[in-house]
């Protein structure tokens, strides 16, 4: 009985530190932000359709957008190599052959109307440094609506957990326990080097990557990094491929764990077991 | 030449020239320890194993750790972590482990303070256990290095910093200790060397003392009755094993331990498969930036008390800067502990809980030290810088009126 009450006092104290000096700390220097909106209703700009015509879309990717994106889901090859379209642009211009699939239909409107509002970067491109790719302002929501159709209808209806990282994130983002280089060295154009990605799954909560990559002013208010408009799917995606590599023990881990636990309940069953027989003799 | 004759077995032959009877019967069959004792007393065997768990899991560490600026991250947490077969499972065993023997330190050291079983005799076991501690504190700072991760570089930087307080050769000793202007590889790989080889073997060098200082004084009671351990035994050893007041190290005080030890290391060994932040923290996981200051710099949790001391004079007070201020108080929180046995002026060797007086300061110590904890690691704004304030001072005055408190407890027990 006292035993028990020593535990209880022992339990106590070290539960109130434990809360302490982690959750109840970690919730001062990192407050809660709000979820993440996959639905981006920030952006209004453009009405989204529920039908846009695929065959008007297709003529105005044609004219508007191969000049500077590739598009290999339609045959077509980006007009330059990646080394050469980095040094003209500052980054690589992606290819736009998933995004249909990837990026949430709203955002992707809105991005082709006004990139730096939809990436949130007005702070980072203004009149005199605009965003590298330029306003569309000018097109109509029916034909925006088009384009955003003619994309969505040649998308793959399927990608890996890795393509999605490599079409969303490596244009600046490294991956070197994966072998992935950046495709383009952003650090003079977006004014920081973003870190390699390799175990951020480790260095990171998940639900601070969750939110982060939803809308990184969030959590890093004035950040260079673009919001980039993953879909829900495609965030889940990447949040694997990045726990794939970062955390690639995980499963054994948890494999593992039963079996020497079960070993130690065990083990401390028979210790119990043996210390009453030992105890009896002097009690 | 000792009389060798021809042996009836592999135990004799032994015996005949290591004399192992006599050495099992000194260590363990007939070394004595009180019957009166709980499970608190089976901390220091859960530390001697845990020492041996940190020791085994660094030795496979060590074949595949780099100590260098360019190399010692990847080797950690690529080649550890996701090449070695179970790699991870020896990192995190060594990662936690390093953070919970401070947990089971702390509740021997505030179980020897409870009890008052640093008084009359009992001296040098808490001189030698708190020696250890200060060991501990050592490897534990030299080991979070290792990784070379933002806090590894960061918490490098600001601890070596603190020995540019001390007068006139405090500049000299902070690039001494760097073996650089900066922290850098050369302070990398000192810090490693410290850390496998220097203090490991000043911790078992002082482990064998903190042992052999059990001998002769002998391990105190739960109640602090004083056990004539010279008769007690000879009853045992009689047969009167029931009225006996101490009972042999092998097998009985070590069949209770066994069976602390595997309790705990189930708790342990959840804490190595599904809740190892608290020890391996995330912001470590981000390689070391000297460009790039953390948002927050904190210690490990073991350290948060003292370090909360030395950040709590926040200003200046009589012309005395506050920085050496902070650090004339963190010195103070250092070795405080070691005059303990000095400090408190009443023989009463007692559970605090049956002396009236230190019942009190006790547990105010207790709240202190976790309310030290907690806001060493908040960051030091407004109020918390103010909270800070108060609890260290608090923390200096409780023991400077440690030996007043202690002395009207003696008058009035009289």
């Amino acid at each position: 009985m006292k035993e028990w009450k020593i535990l209880g006092v022992l339990v106590i104290f070290t539960a109130i530190l434990y809360i302490g000096v982690e959750p109840y700390a970690h919730s001062v220097m990192h407050p809660h932000v709000t979820p993440e909106d996959y639905k981006f209703t920030d952006l209004n700009d453009v009405k989204l359709k529920e039908q846009g015509n695929v065959k008007n879309g297709e003529a105005l990717v044609q004219s508007n957008c191969i000049a500077c994106h590739g598009l290999e889901a339609a045959g077509m090859k980006a007009p330059m190599d990646k080394a050469t379209s980095a040094s003209v642009y500052g980054v690589v211009p992606p290819d736009i052959s998933t995004a249909g699939l990837i990026y949430d239909k709203n955002y992707l409107a809105n991005f082709i109307k006004n990139p730096s509002k939809a990436a949130k970067l007005e702070h980072k491109f203004n009149a005199e440094n605009p965003h590298p790719m330029p306003n569309y302002e000018w097109m109509s929501d029916e034909e925006i609506n088009d384009m955003v159709a003619y994309l969505v209808s040649i998308a793959p209806s399927h990608v890996e957990d890795k393509k999605v990282f490599q079409e969303a994130c490596s244009r600046c983002h490294s991956m070197r326990y994966d072998k992935i280089k950046a495709d383009s060295d952003v650090t003079k154009y977006m004014g920081s080097y973003p870190p390699d990605l390799s175990i951020i799954i480790r260095a990171r909560s998940d639900e601070f990557l969750n939110t982060f990559i939803n809308d990184p002013q969030k959590q890093l208010h004035g950040t260079a990094m673009p919001r980039v408009g993953l879909n829900e799917e495609s965030q889940a995606k990447v949040m694997n491929y990045l726990e794939s590599i970062g955390d690639s023990k995980k499963q054994e881990r948890e494999e593992l764990a039963p079996w020497v636990l079960g070993y130690l309940v065990i083990l401390a069953l028979f210790a119990y077991l043996w210390k009453v027989k030992i105890w009896r003799e002097v009690h | 030449m000792a009389q060798i004759e021809k042996s009836e077995g592999i135990a004799d032959w032994f015996d005949q020239r290591l004399a192992t009877k006599k050495f099992n019967k000194v260590m363990m069959t007939e070394y004595w320890i009180p019957k009166d004792i709980n499970f608190l007393w089976a901390m220091g065997v859960i530390l001697a194993s845990m020492f041996g768990v940190l020791l085994i899991s660094g030795i496979f560490l060590l074949m595949y750790y780099k100590p260098d600026t360019a190399l010692a991250f990847d080797s950690v947490n690529y080649t550890i972590m996701q090449e070695v077969a179970y790699g991870w499972l020896f990192r995190h065993i060594h990662g936690v482990g390093a953070s919970v023997i401070f947990l089971i330190i702390y509740i021997h050291m505030f179980t020897g303070i409870y009890y008052g079983s640093y008084k009359r005799g009992r001296e040098m076991i808490w001189i030698s256990g708190m020696l250890l501690f200060v060991l501990f504190s050592a490897e534990g700072f030299s080991g979070y290095m290792l990784p070379w991760g933002q806090m590894s570089y960061w918490a490098a930087y600001v601890i070596t910093n603190i020995f540019g307080g001390i007068p006139v050769i405090g500049d000299e000793l902070v690039v001494w200790i760097r073996g650089n202007f900066f922290v850098s590889d050369a302070t990398l790989t000192r810090f490693f060397m410290l850390h496998v080889l220097l203090i490991p073997l000043a911790i078992m060098g002082a482990i064998g003392l903190h042992f052999y200082a059990l001998r002769i004084p002998h391990v105190n009671t739960q109640t602090g009755e004083s056990v004539d351990f010279d008769t007690e035994s000879e009853r045992f050893l009689a047969g009167d094993k029931k009225n006996s007041k101490v009972i042999p190290f092998w097998p009985v005080f070590l069949a209770k331990d066994f069976f602390v030890l595997s309790t705990f290391l189930v708790f342990f060994f959840y804490l190595v498969f599904f809740h190892y932040n608290f020890a391996m923290d995330p912001v470590n996981f981000d390689p070391a930036n000297d460009l790039k200051t953390p948002a927050h710099i904190y210690p490990e949790w073991y350290f948060l008390w003292s370090y909360e001391v030395l950040r709590g004079f926040f200003f200046d007070i009589a012309g005395i800067k506050a920085f050496d201020l902070g650090l004339m108080a963190f010195a103070f929180a250092n070795g405080i502990f070691f005059l303990l046995p000095w400090l408190d002026r009443s023989p009463t060797i007692a559970p605090a809980n049956q002396r009236p007086y230190f019942k009190v300061w006790f547990w105010l110590l207790i709240m202190v030290m976790i309310i030290l904890s907690v806001y060493g690691k908040l960051p030091p704004t407004g109020t918390n810088a103010w909270v800070g304030f108060v609890s260290s001072v608090s923390f200096l005055v409780l023991f400077i009126s440690l030996p007043i408190v202690t002395m009207f407890e003696k008058r009035s027990s009289k």
